[in-house]
C-alpha cells in the first residue's frame, strides 16, 4: 500500500511541475527553487508533515520534501538550541543532500567527460 | 565557449514548446510515481535492516542523489528527462542532474571557474531561497513560540 501511495502522489507532484513547465514561462530551473521553497513554506505550517506520513517516499523524495527537511530543521534547532537556531537549523537538516550532491558531482566530473554532441 | 546555457537548461527547453499537454503529463506521472517508488522501496529496505526512519529518509536521499549523479555522468539522465520531462526535473534526483550536468559539462574550463562555479548554477538559486525561507520560517515559529 505504501508503494501505491508513493506512486501516486510523487506522480501527482511532478504533473504539477510539468503543467507549469507547459503552460507558463517557469522553466525548470526555476521550478526547482519554486518547489523547494513551497515545501519549506508548508513545513512551516507543518502540512508537509501529514503528506509524508501518507505518501512517505512519494512526499519527500520530490524537491518540496527537501523543503520541508529545511523547515523541520529550524523548528527543531530553535527548539533545543533558542534563536541561533533560526540560523543555524536550515542548512544543517539539508547538509546531508548538499553535501552528497556536490562530492558525487565532483567525482562525477573527475571520472567523467562530457559527451560530444 | 559556444553556449552559455546548460545542458540541463536546453534539455528542459527542448520538451517545452508546442507538445502535447496529455502525454507530457502522463510521462512525468509515470516516471516520478516510479522514482518515488524506487525511493520508498530504499526507505523501506533500510528501516528493515533496523535503521531508524530518520536515518533511513536521509540515507533515501543520499543514495538518489547518488543514482542521480552517476546515471547523468553515463549521459543516461538526459535521455530520461527527453521522456519523463518534469518527471525527471522534480524529485531529488533531478537537483542532483542540476548540480552533476553542469559540472561535468564545463569540465574544460578548469576545476576551479568551471566544475566549481559552474555546478552552483542551479542548485545556488535553489539553497540561496530555501535558506531565506528557512530563516522566516524561523523567525515566525520563534516569535510564535
Amino acid at each position: 500500500m505504501d508503494y501505491l501511495n508513493a506512486f501516486w502522489v510523487g506522480g501527482v507532484i511532478c504533473v504539477i511541475g510539468q503543467i507549469l513547465i507547459d503552460k507558463t514561462k517557469i522553466t525548470s530551473a526555476r521550478i526547482l527553487v519554486l518547489f523547494v521553497v513551497i515545501g519549506c513554506i508548508l513545513g512551516g505550517f507543518d502540512l508537509y508533515d501529514k503528506l509524508i506520513s501518507y505518501a512517505g517516499a512519494g512526499a519527500a523524495v520530490p524537491l518540496p520534501g527537501f523543503g520541508n527537511l529545511l523547515a523541520n530543521g529550524v523548528k527543531e534547532e530553535i527548539d533545543s538550541e533558542g534563536a541561533i537556531g533560526i540560523l543555524t537549523g536550515g542548512l544543517k537538516a539539508g547538509a546531508a543532500g548538499i553535501t552528497a550532491a556536490v562530492i558525487f558531482s565532483l567525482l562525477n566530473a573527475l571520472i567523467f567527460d562530457p559527451k560530444e554532441k | 565557449m559556444q553556449n552559455n546555457k546548460s545542458k540541463y537548461q536546453k534539455m528542459v527547453e527542448k520538451s517545452s514548446p508546442n507538445t502535447n499537454l496529455f502525454l507530457n503529463c502522463l510521462n512525468a506521472f509515470w516516471s516520478g510515481g516510479l522514482i518515488c517508488v524506487i525511493g520508498q522501496f530504499i526507505t523501506n529496505s533500510l528501516l528493515n535492516f533496523g535503521c531508524d526512519l530518520e536515518i533511513s529518509r536521509t540515507l533515501t536521499s543520499i543514495i538518489l542523489i547518488f543514482i542521480g549523479i552517476l546515471l547523468t555522468g553515463f549521459g543516461i539522465y538526459d535521455e530520461i528527462g527527453k521522456i519523463a520531462g518534469a518527471g525527471s526535473v522534480v524529485p531529488i534526483t533531478g537537483f542532483a542532474n542540476s548540480v552533476a550536468a553542469p559540472a561535468l559539462e564545463f569540465k574544460k574550463e578548469g576545476f576551479i571557474f568551471g566544475v566549481g562555479a559552474k555546478m552552483f548554477i542551479i542548485a545556488g538559486p535553489v539553497i540561496v531561497y530555501s535558506t531565506l525561507t528557512s530563516v522566516l520560517v524561523g523567525i515566525i515559529y520563534y516569535l510564535s513560540k
